[in-house]
């Protein structure tokens, strides 16, 4: 499986090899050719708003989970954290993508169809169906606030049960919101985002779990926040177990999520996961260490995002990795025509 | 943890029917798949085509443009730019490909360094991502001579003995329209169709610009503009071969390099042509896009190119990224179904 791979790792040690030393650009070695040395694929025009989106749309997520679990198991502090912070996290996704768009007023454009072969199509469905489950679960929390009597007294009395069908509903839809993010980025020509398809949708299904948890353990007493710290223990393990397959089984197309700007976030985001799972187990008596874990975990999740956002732009800038492993692919076919 | 997903090196026969993406688009009665041919082996880098496009189009100039780079001051196919003509200037003898030369012949006005500096140039063409600036070292690699010539041609130095060979490469860029096109896969509102003439074309009033055709085109070719926020390529003049016009880049086209008419037909010239160049020997000339079989499906619009497709800006293999969409939506099913089990282990692992 995969058997070339290092191969082409080989050809890029020896491509930076052959680059240091004197005479840098007059004896260049004709490792891959390219048109002015100008990038063969336009890189995302995407901005901050979708790095960040893909947080705070995991955010959601694990939000949901934990408030699901809460309502299932009676743990009223769990439920509501979950329950405002899904709500509070799936407002600023639908901000941050419309806020993207080149016509942001033309946001209901996306409503006309539903493409099962367009990522963007398929989670812009599921936002469209977590988005009011979420946003009902967290309204009904504020029934105990109604007046017992009149109009609002009637409110008062549905609104928990509503909330808590809402509630599952979100909960139902959270693990598609949480990975979706992932094959949207795989499904690109961006090469170090392609060829990671296998893989990121575990990194974003662990960084979801794990900002999930964060939020439990910022809101809730250490007491009632076990499951919040088994949940970061969960996610964390995915997290870094996708990350780690990423930065290594790609070959040169893992070198993006280990150098520059992508790679210092990426160590970031995997040193405060370490860290914040690491306070929320050892910690679990102190509130203050918790609540700290918690915020380590939640800014974990920003900075993994970024950096796998980030990876993929500069993987689209430069054409090596465009042409390098598309000739490798040639090779291996006309080494074996069979296959 | 499962195995990484195995997946040939030979694309897998798409399930559409490659010959006639009109109709697995749901056309009755489509009329022939049009395309172009561009045979740059007669191309002499006029420009007309790029100039007779943002006439018949109104895409907008980019005003004063000059990159520093080559003859090409464009750069790359852009929002503003539909067609653009690569300018590659090779040391060496014609029918040799990029590893035969050693040595430079005329010496300094031009070389890896100042091909170096030049890969920094950009201009502002009003699109995004738009021009990129290129990687100087990779810029100095792609061939041995670049830059602006000297006040004479490169090799002309008025005695046999000093001459050298040179050639010039010339290509005309375009869309490629896709048999299976990822831009129009990927598409979230609907914006970009299949017409019946097996084209790809956005439709300007449905899209929002939400930018994922940029990233999923495996060529670089469809690009943003930025004061007004949507995206724009090529339409293979859809106003004008609906009424039985050429259009208007073949029209203007004094060499016929850029060829238009049904893709059957042109398949088949451009076999002859290729053939044809190869007897004479020029053994580099090969067709790119041609084939039905490759990882888009075979081109709407296909090249005979005399050189590695790279040289010229183009990928040497490209693959339509939803090819791998199910494997993909199978992965993230499985780690969604992980997200749960996490989830209920963690409130049902423990009483604290």
């Amino acid at each position: 499986m995969n058997r070339d791979r290092p191969a082409v790792g080989d050809r890029f040690r020896r491509f930076r090899a052959g680059r240091r030393g004197g005479e840098e650009l007059a004896v260049p070695p004709a490792e891959f050719t390219s048109y002015y040395g100008r990038p063969i694929l336009k890189p995302p025009v995407w901005t901050w708003e979708i790095a960040a989106y893909l947080f705070t749309g995991g955010l959601a997520a694990g939000s949901s989970l934990l408030a699901a679990g809460g309502q299932l198991t009676g743990r009223a502090g769990v439920r509501r954290a979950g329950r405002f912070a899904a709500l509070a996290a799936v407002t600023a996704s639908a901000g941050l993508l419309v806020k993207d768009l080149g016509r942001p007023e033309r946001f209901h454009h996306m409503l006309r169809v539903a493409k099962p072969t367009s990522p963007m199509s398929v989670g812009t469905w599921i936002l469209a169906g977590y988005g009011p489950a979420a946003g009902l679960a967290a309204v009904a929390e504020v029934a105990p606030l109604l007046p017992t009597r009149g109009p609002l007294g009637l409110a008062r009395r549905a609104l928990p049960p509503v909330g808590r069908a809402a509630g599952l509903a979100a909960a139902v839809a959270a693990p598609a919101l949480g990975t979706y993010t992932a094959v949207l980025l795989a499904d690109t020509a961006v090469p170090s985002w392609h060829e990671a398809y296998a893989d990121l949708p575990f990194v974003f299904a662990g960084s979801a779990l794990a900002s999930g948890a964060g939020v439990g353990l910022l809101a809730v007493p250490p007491a009632q926040a076990g499951p919040a710290r088994r949940m970061a223990v969960a996610g964390a393990g995915l997290e870094l177990f996708g990350a780690h397959r990423v930065e290594t089984r790609l070959g040169l197309l893992g070198e993006p999520y280990r150098t520059g700007r992508p790679g210092r976030l990426l160590r970031a985001g995997r040193a405060l996961t370490v860290a914040g799972v690491a306070g929320a187990v050892l910690g679990r008596r102190s509130r203050l260490v918790s609540a700290v874990s918690g915020a380590a975990l939640l800014a974990a999740s920003v900075a993994t995002r970024f950096g796998v956002f980030h990876a993929g732009v500069a993987s689209a800038r430069d054409p090596k990795y465009t042409v390098l492993p598309q000739r490798a692919r040639l090779d291996r076919r006309a080494a074996d025509p069979g296959r | 943890m499962v195995d990484p997903p195995h997946r040939p090196a030979v694309p897998p026969q798409s399930s559409l029917p490659a010959a006639d993406p009109a109709t697995a688009a749901g056309w009755v009665d489509a009329p022939p798949r049009m395309g172009f041919f561009t045979d740059t082996s007669v191309c002499i880098g006029c420009k007309a085509c790029e100039v007779a496009c943002k006439e018949w189009n109104g895409v907008p100039t980019a005003g004063l443009d000059l990159l520093g780079m080559s003859y090409d001051n464009t750069g790359a196919l852009t929002a503003n730019s539909w067609r653009h003509v690569a300018f590659v200037e090779q040391p060496r003898p014609a029918g040799h490909g990029t590893a035969s030369f050693a040595g430079n012949p005329t010496g300094d006005p031009a070389g890896p360094a100042s091909a170096a500096r030049s890969a920094g140039t950009v201009t502002q063409p009003g699109t995004e991502p738009g021009l990129l600036p290129g990687e100087p070292p990779a810029a100095a690699r792609m061939t041995e001579f670049l830059g602006m010539p000297a006040a004479g041609p490169p090799g002309r130095t008025g005695s046999a003995e000093g001459r050298s060979d040179f050639r010039w490469l010339m290509m005309s860029d375009v869309c490629k329209h896709c048999t299976r096109a990822g831009c129009l896969d990927v598409c979230p509102t609907g914006a970009l169709f299949r017409t019946e003439f097996g084209t790809v074309v956005v439709q300007e009033d449905i899209c929002n610009g939400c930018g994922y055709c940029v990233s999923a085109c495996p060529y670089g070719v469809i690009d943003r503009r930025v004061d007004d926020g949507r995206v724009w390529k090529c339409t293979l003049c859809y106003d004008r071969i609906g009424a039985g016009l050429t259009p208007a880049c073949a029209q203007a086209c004094p060499t016929e390099s850029i060829q238009y008419g049904p893709l059957d037909e042109l398949r088949e010239r451009a076999a002859a042509r290729v053939a044809t160049l190869r007897e004479r020997g020029e053994t580099q000339a090969r067709l790119y896009g041609h084939d039905p079989d490759d990882g888009v499906g075979g081109d709407g619009a296909f090249f005979l190119l005399l050189d590695e497709p790279e040289v010229y800006g183009l990928p040497p293999d490209p693959q339509v990224t939803t090819r791998d969409l199910p494997a993909m939506w199978r992965r993230a099913g499985l780690a969604a179904l992980a997200m749960t089990a996490a989830a209920v282990g963690a409130f049902l692992g423990g009483r604290r």
